[in-house]
């Protein structure tokens, strides 16, 4: 690809963020409404509290409780899902189980969590890991179970051990299914870090946003919020790059059926 | 386990006495039961000699993958046994590898062929010796510095090739084959046959090749297994005296491959109306 067909593909997708900036930017310059600061005097929040050493007070914590949070349910949801999908029975014991705790709308275990754990960093990862594991767990059993009978034939009559048949055969089968079932974990990891740290938390970007609202700090608020726009968006885009990476080979064989 | 006192060793009316490899007894096969009960294999016999190449034909419908697959270890017959080297056949046997008919989805396509052809010789062979057989069993199929492209870079007849390849690295004794080319072009087919035939004689395997072409089977064996039509049994046995090496041109201008060739396809529509009469 030459500079200049980067260059447009770059301005086709930029526009419209660019453009909204720009009208709020001067839609709120002259704002002396205090729900509605100017955008100049957000970015200037911004840049005081998240973009200096001070960051790191609250930024760290969340960040350290969302990735332990999140890996734990990512790990945890595919070795639970993948015992199911192996396992008919164990499947049949746990799944009525499984169905109400997925029905508990996550932050209904927020009190419940904090009579366990108190106002800790182990409370805010046991909501994380207990609301946002199901969709990895339902999606790696499904992917679990998919696998052709070709390749269940091919794994029997090459004699491959367990392990071969897992890592090498039944997972990879399975991984563009896990994939969904962990962007969707990572998206309620997310939501779950900030609402388990607006209720109960001493530090953390949830924790800041709901704490400068209660002090009419908007400025910070919509500073914090803006944050927790730019997070959820780093973090999907660094999950995107590393499903490239792992799923490449299904992305050229698409290509290939196509062409 | 085994059954060793079942080696049948069968005497040559030549000098060299033949070892039987494999043995097929009365092999049955329903599905289902009751009055949606179907018998698809129905007592099925013979036997393979080591070295040998077979091919088994019937007509459509009568249960040559399922034949294949017990023989395979890869389901358990309703009766019968196969000795495999003597020993009842209950679970895939080590020294036998199958190529499957649908190569496209018995190739993992998360990894390249070179790791597609590793993956059953890890709990066989040493690193070493591994990359050893991968490279000549690519030399082999004419797949030669391929091994690092994934198996949907290939053509249909280079994936075949690729899990030919993987069942020769596994140095089986037997190597079965399921209708291998039936999902490639005519000129691929050609160039697949001349392979097989070769391979054979490089590594002295003893094939036994499923497939519903009466050319392919008269072109490639030894011996024809003919089937007779649901439910199956052996309805004969053809042994195919074309010199070897055959050849493309050579041997199928001889009148003797046109005799078999047309006895054998009487036999299957034989087998074909029959079983339509037992139907009705």
């Amino acid at each position: 690809m030459n500079a200049g067909r980067v260059l447009s593909k770059g301005l086709v997708r930029l526009w419209l963020p660019v453009l909204l900036v720009a009208v709020w930017w001067y839609a709120s310059a002259d704002s002396s409404n205090i729900y509605f600061p100017p955008l100049a005097t957000i970015l200037e929040t911004f840049q005081r509290d998240w973009l200096t050493a001070r960051a790191l007070d609250d930024l760290v914590p969340s960040l350290t409780k969302l990735v332990i949070g999140f890996l734990l349910a990512a790990f945890g949801g595919i070795a639970l899902g993948t015992l199911l999908g192996l396992s008919p029975r164990v499947r049949s014991a746990v799944e009525p189980i499984m169905q109400f705790l997925r029905s508990l709308p996550p932050p209904v275990l927020l009190p419940i969590g904090l009579l366990l754990f108190g106002i800790t960093g182990a409370m805010n990862i046991f909501i994380i890991v207990f609301g946002a594991i199901w969709p990895t767990v339902l999606n790696t059993a499904d992917g679990v179970r998919s696998l052709p009978p070709e390749l269940r034939d091919m794994a029997r009559s090459y004699r491959l051990g367990f392990r071969q048949r897992l890592f090498a055969v039944v997972l990879p089968n399975a991984a563009p299914q896990i994939f969904s079932g962990l962007r969707v974990t990572l998206q309620l990891s997310i939501i779950l870090i900030v609402v388990s740290e607006m209720v109960a938390a001493v530090d953390g970007v949830g924790f800041y946003v709901l704490n400068s609202q209660q002090t009419f700090a908007v400025a910070e608020t919509w500073a914090g919020t803006l944050l927790l726009g730019v997070i959820g968006y780093l973090t999907t885009l660094v999950f995107l790059l590393a499903q490239r990476r792992v799923l490449a080979w299904q992305t050229g064989m698409h290509q290939t059926r196509k062409a | 386990m085994g059954v060793l006192t079942m080696t049948g060793m069968t005497e040559n009316t030549g000098a060299a006495a033949l070892e039987v490899i494999l043995e097929l007894q009365g092999v049955e096969k329903a599905y289902g039961s009751g009055s949606t009960r179907t018998q698809v294999l129905d007592g099925v016999d013979f036997a393979v000699n080591r070295g040998e190449f077979i091919c088994v034909v019937g007509p459509s419908g009568s249960g040559k993958t399922t034949l294949l697959r017990c023989i395979a270890g890869l389901m358990p017959p309703s009766g019968g046994r196969t000795l495999f080297e003597g020993d009842v056949v209950t679970e895939p046997p080590a020294k036998l590898a199958v190529v499957f008919q649908d190569y496209s989805r018995s190739l993992l396509p998360w990894m390249t062929v070179r790791r597609n052809i590793e993956l059953p010789l890890k709990n066989k062979f040493a690193r070493g010796e591994r990359a050893e057989r991968i490279e000549h069993a690519l030399r082999s199929v004419g797949l030669a510095g391929k091994g690092d492209l994934y198996p949907w870079q290939m053509s249909g007849g280079m994936q075949q090739r690729a899990a030919i390849a993987r069942g020769l690295a596994y140095q089986p004794d037997v190597l079965l084959m399921d209708e291998p080319f039936a999902a490639v072009d005519a000129q691929t087919r050609i160039d697949l046959e001349d392979l097989v035939l070769d391979i054979q004689r490089e590594y002295n395997t003893t094939v036994l090749f499923v497939t519903h072409d009466i050319d392919e089977a008269v072109y490639l064996a030894d011996r024809v297994v003919v089937l007779s039509g649901a439910p199956t049994t052996v309805s004969h046995e053809i042994p195919v005296d074309l010199p070897r090496p055959r050849d493309q041109v050579q041997t199928k201008l001889d009148p003797r491959f046109a005799q078999l060739r047309t006895r054998i396809f009487e036999l299957i529509q034989n087998a074909k109306s029959s079983s339509v009469i037992n139907r009705a």
